[in-house]
């Protein structure tokens, strides 16, 4: 990854960061949720960041601490071979984040697979279902709250929507 | 009440039909649903569904120690598992900040190369048989059972073969290996011969799969697309080469690139990346010397048994490896390799315990497949067979 790119993001948005850390060469920048979109942006269309790529979303949950959620966005720039992390914190009693369907594409499904598993709500993605698992589904699995070993009620079996 | 499948401005009062392709469809492999809204013969909408195969991998891998993970690696990507063995114990060797003694990095080159062998051979042929040519297919898996035949004799298993572990491979190559690679690669470069000919210039195959199935460099890229699919579109990113992990570094390989992003462009890459792996394993086996085959550090691998039944250091090492696992420092990594799809990554959080906190896979596959209806649609249904295989979906990934 890229410090040049944590040090363009500092530069750019001083006000966006919540702090920065790095480990193994993984460099990470915690963005304030109002700057995301923005930061995003100025990632994927300025010439000297250039991250076209979306790699993976994903969400975390640190049952414990406060705020307990995280999104984290993994980006990369093909052409300027660089590598960063982008997480957002949030808290349990507002789970919500803007989508970023708005810059890539690609979020898509990798949004609607935090929305299942964790019940984080992307604010503006157009299509936000269930998308591992089926829409009767109780509670969302990856939470650390849910059991290992958690149980389902029966459903009955699902018919394809004909006429309406 | 007016239908919502009712075409608007149509004298014929005529509907669009709905259709569920899958779960269960011959074509479908891997258990995929599409939901297609048909005009006639032509794609007007698709719901892609997957989640048929999943079985919560990353909520087990929070109760497994990091090693007890690589079982279950195996079958995320189910026709290159040792791509993901590989690829999960590189992440957590990240972690830890470690790198294996040379030897097992030879190996595992090794070892992954013949795996992208066997993913190309399986999507090469599954592709040809759903177009209608049964003997590529079958010359495709023939060739794909030599390669697993070496495979079983290396790791014990033809697809479960959890043969990485943390700190190294579980085990040594076979004393004959070289001698039965150089016989299996002779069989599978006769075979892909064959099949080259068989499909390559065949009229047939190449109507059914040129044009068909596009997708530009700029939507590539902004899907998130890797390996075999992003390349076929020009962009000549491979991990092997943009990030080299590994001994990739040492090695001397091309990476074919595509021009119109179409599947015999897909196609095409595949067929040229089997003969370049030939090249990486040829190279591996010319420059590897004997050595150790794991670190030598007992916090991480498993002592030798003398140690653990006759000292007492020895036992205790296995007992806490065994019971608590080996101890990743607390942090986060995110470890990314060249799988057969594209770029397999794991994202690690790490609590300072010997299991890890979350564990976060990214399938190439689940990129690609998003990307499916904007290829299909406006499409012809029978040109949705062709460019699914291409995709290559694996449900062991793409659900986990």
């Amino acid at each position: 990854m890229s410090q040049k790119v944590v040090e363009a993001i500092q530069g750019r948005f001083p006000d966006a960061i919540v702090s920065t850390h790095a480990l193994r060469g993984d460099d990470t920048v915690v963005l304030k949720r109002e700057y995301l979109v923005e930061v995003c942006r100025f990632l994927k269309d300025d010439p000297e960041m250039d991250f076209k790529m979306p790699v993976d979303v994903c969400g975390v949950d640190y049952l414990g601490r406060t705020p307990r959620f995280e999104v984290v966005y993994h980006l990369f720039s093909v052409s300027k071979r660089q590598r960063v992390r982008l997480k957002v914190q949030l808290d349990e009693s507002d789970l919500e984040v803007p989508s970023v369907i708005g810059v890539w594409k690609g979020v898509d499904w990798f949004e609607r697979e935090a929305w299942d598993m964790y019940g984080i709500k992307f604010a503006g993605h157009p299509d936000l279902r269930r998308i591992l698992l089926y829409e009767e589904f109780e509670g969302h699995p990856l939470r650390k709250d849910y059991p290992q070993r958690g149980y389902q009620p029966l459903m009955p079996m699902p018919t394809l929507p004909t006429e309406v | 009440m007016t239908s919502p499948l009712r075409k608007e401005d149509d004298h014929l009062h005529s509907e669009y039909m709905q259709i569920a392709m899958g779960p269960s469809h011959p074509a479908m492999h891997g258990t995929v649903q599409m939901l297609l809204t048909l005009d006639g013969e032509t794609v007007v909408d698709v719901d892609v569904r997957i989640g048929y195969l999943h079985r919560g991998f990353e909520k087990m891998a929070e109760v497994c120690t990091y090693n007890q993970v690589i079982p279950y690696t195996d079958r995320l990507n189910y026709v290159s598992p040792l791509c993901n063995n590989v690829g999960w114990v590189m992440t957590v060797e990240k972690a830890l900040g470690i790198r294996t003694p040379e030897r097992s990095e030879y190996i595992r080159m090794i070892v992954c190369e013949m795996s992208r062998i066997s993913d190309h051979l399986t999507s090469i042929g599954a592709g040809a048989l759903e177009l209608g040519g049964f003997t590529p297919f079958l010359y495709a898996v023939q060739a794909r059972e030599e390669v697993w035949e070496v495979v079983e004799e290396v790791t014990g298993a033809r697809l479960t073969t959890s043969y990485t572990r943390v700190g190294g491979v579980k085990a040594d190559l076979t004393d004959n290996f070289a001698e039965r690679w150089a016989h299996a690669k002779k069989e599978v470069e006769r075979l892909i011969v064959d099949v080259d000919k068989l499909l390559t210039r065949n009229r047939i195959f190449y109507d059914r799969m040129a044009g068909v199935g596009v997708i530009s460099k700029e939507d590539a890229l902004d899907y998130g697309f890797t390996g075999p699919a992003l390349r076929s579109t020009g962009v000549d990113y491979d991990v092997r080469t943009y990030a080299p992990y590994l001994l990739y570094d040492r090695m001397d390989f091309d990476v074919p690139v595509g021009t119109n992003g179409d599947n015999y462009d897909r196609y095409l890459v595949r067929i040229e990346e089997i003969r370049q792996s030939f090249r990486i394993i040829d190279q591996c086996l010319a420059q590897m010397q004997p050595g150790p085959i794991k670190v030598d550090d007992w916090n991480i691998v498993l002592p030798p048994k003398p140690a653990v039944y006759n000292t007492i250091e020895g036992m205790i090492a296995h007992f806490k490896l065994i019971m608590e696992g080996v101890k990743v420092p607390a942090g986060e990594v995110y470890g990314y390799i060249e799988g057969g799809n594209g770029e397999v990554g794991f994202y690690v959080v790490s609590d300072g315990s010997g299991r890890p906190w979350r564990v976060k896979v990214r399938p190439p596959c689940f990129a690609l497949m998003q990307a499916l209806k904007p290829m299909i649609v406006g499409g012809l249904l029978p040109d949705i067979i062709p460019t699914f295989d291409t995709i290559n979906m694996i449900g062991g990934e793409i659900d986990r």
